[in-house]
């Protein structure tokens, strides 16, 4: 069944129908275990994978990785206050590290304003927040396995024995 | 002046459909699935060992038979893998793709005029590789038996002067592979007539319904097989051009006198990017036989359901559906196919006179690239038979 999976991260858009042919089951069977993973929330969502970098438009967004010091609470550990941080839907991506800080969290803006205003207005200023570090993305190279280049021409030769 | 070239070059047919694949070459904006490599680049890790070893130096020739490193590399592998045994210092040798292999090895064992078996259809350099040896090609027909050599066709081509037999499983063009109990059958022929026999199993790691058994690992065989295989196909390394031969000293020891003379040795390079597919590679390349198994299914069904009946093929990355019921020929269907709907294959006619009424589809293309043409060729079907009518 995990093969269902393996197909449907390579391509979102494949159809139940694909699928049980290429897995050589029954349709309503690849249906079935696909409304299943998304109930149990193995499978999140469905998108595209957008290369921003072509769009051009001042405003087309820009990342920032802000490594986050905080103060863990009582019973709650990290988790209460990573909550804080990750409701926030400037917050795309939220993580707990080992090392010398403690959350790293991806924040995602239109362009520098609204990343500076967000970490110096809402994120530093959290109460169990101690201190944060923020790194402007400048590149994309690769993400989420794709990499971020056109379309490569085709190098094979058409046709071969 | 004198005739430059010799009568034996002059006599070798040149392929009967070089016309068409110089059409398919001009034509810009096709989707081909005539194409005989993987669609994968050859995995990270072996790049980078190529990479590496160039950075480190390596740049020069190597031992005639190949950088011991790989032999011994490749001599655990095939132990782990298929219980094969063979020694890197004497029964292994590194050859420029499974395609040197295949012609040291006809070389080595053919005297003028003995007789070759060759199941056809085949990959198309069997029969001109053995003439150039000094052999004669005895075709067999396999279409009537699903592709597969039968022991009786096998008894019943074999006379005095037959020295060997080619046997490739995976088959290319056909995708067709044998069991043990087939190939069990066959070998009694073989080893009753005391043919030499020379495996060509390059696609043998791409096998999908069950376990690949080489020919040589079947009892009694090892001492008359010539067991050759090769990177390109199952690590997607087509470009590197590395193979191997692995046979009884006495052969592999043949092989090397004329290898030594006429390549010398496999470019270094490549083989520093073997040695490192042996170790780190395990993981993609069993990701690129899952991708390979799943376009097989999709492509047997959608091409079954549209009329072409195709077998379902057990390896390598190849369908060979009848075009039989559309009244055209394997070239002109093709042509036309090409023509009409932008999509390329290869007529199974370049596969032999027994591929004709057959096409030969490749899947070693994406997914989307698949779709698409197994759409067009859908309405090119529906297009001809609303001719017809």
């Amino acid at each position: 069944m995990k093969e269902i999976l393996e197909v449907l991260e390579k391509d979102g858009r494949a159809t139940p129908e694909e699928i049980a042919r290429m897995l050589k089951k029954k349709p309503q069977e690849v249906r079935n275990a696909i409304k299943k993973y998304e109930k149990e929330g193995v499978i999140l969502k469905y998108k595209a994978v957008i290369n921003k970098d072509l769009i051009r438009d001042e405003d087309s967004g820009l990342r920032a990785l802000i490594e986050v010091n905080i103060v863990p609470q009582k019973d709650a550990g990290f988790d209460k206050i990573a909550e804080r941080i990750y409701s926030f839907p400037e917050v795309t991506s939220c993580y707990l590290i080992s090392g010398t800080y403690d959350l790293l969290v991806i924040v995602e803006g239109k362009n520098i304003h609204t990343v500076s205003s967000f970490v110096a207005e809402k994120l530093s200023c959290l109460e169990n927040v101690r201190g944060t570090t923020t790194h402007f993305l400048l590149k994309k190279y690769k993400e989420d396995g794709v990499i971020l280049k056109h379309r490569e021409e085709n190098k094979r030769i058409a046709i071969s024995y | 002046m004198k005739n430059i070239i010799s009568k034996k070059v002059e006599q070798m047919q040149p392929s009967g459909i070089r016309a068409f694949f110089d059409l398919v070459l001009g034509m810009k904006d096709i989707i081909s699935l005539g194409v005989g490599e993987p669609d994968f680049v050859t995995p990270w890790a072996i790049r980078e060992a190529g990479i590496y070893s160039l950075e480190q130096g390596f740049t020069s020739y190597t031992s005639n038979k190949g950088l011991y490193k790989l032999r011994l590399g490749l001599s655990r592998y095939l132990k782990a893998k298929h219980k094969l045994d063979y020694s890197p210092e004497e029964e292994i040798l590194i050859t420029v793709g499974v395609s040197e292999g295949l012609d040291l090895a006809l070389r080595t064992i053919i005297n003028p005029g003995d007789k070759i078996v060759v199941p056809q259809p085949s990959y198309v350099s069997y029969g001109p590789v053995t003439e150039l040896a000094g052999g004669l090609p005895i075709y067999i027909d396999t279409t009537k038996d699903d592709f597969k050599l039968t022991p009786e066709k096998l008894e019943k081509a074999v006379d005095k002067r037959t020295k060997g037999i080619i046997l490739n499983y995976p088959t290319n063009p056909t995708g067709i592979s044998y069991r043990r109990k087939e190939l069990e059958a066959l070998s009694r022929v073989i080893l009753k007539h005391r043919l030499v026999c020379i495996c060509d199993e390059v696609y043998g790691d791409l096998t999908y319904d069950f376990e690949h058994i080489p020919f040589a690992g079947l009892g009694g065989l090892k001492k008359n097989t010539i067991y050759l295989n090769g990177f390109s196909k199952s690590f997607a390394m087509t470009g590197w051009r590395v193979g191997f031969a692995c046979g009884p000293k006495d052969i592999i020891a043949g092989m090397t006198k004329i290898h030594q003379y006429t390549i010398m040795c496999v470019p270094i390079t490549s083989q520093m990017a073997a040695a490192e597919a042996l170790v780190s590679a395990k993981k993609p390349v069993e990701e690129m036989k899952r991708e390979y198994r799943r376009r097989r299914a999709f492509v047997v069904e959608e091409l079954n359901q549209m009329g072409l009946s195709c077998h379902n093929p057990q390896g390598a990355f190849y369908v060979f559906p009848s075009i039989k019921k559309t009244g055209l020929n394997s070239l002109e269907f093709s042509q036309k196919l090409l023509k009409e709907e932008k999509v390329a294959v290869v007529p199974g006619t370049a596969f032999g006179a027994s591929g004709e009424g057959y096409i030969r589809i490749s899947y070693a293309s994406g997914m989307e690239s698949l779709k698409e043409a197994l759409e067009r060729i859908k309405r090119f079907l529906g297009r001809i038979k609303n001719a017809k009518k």
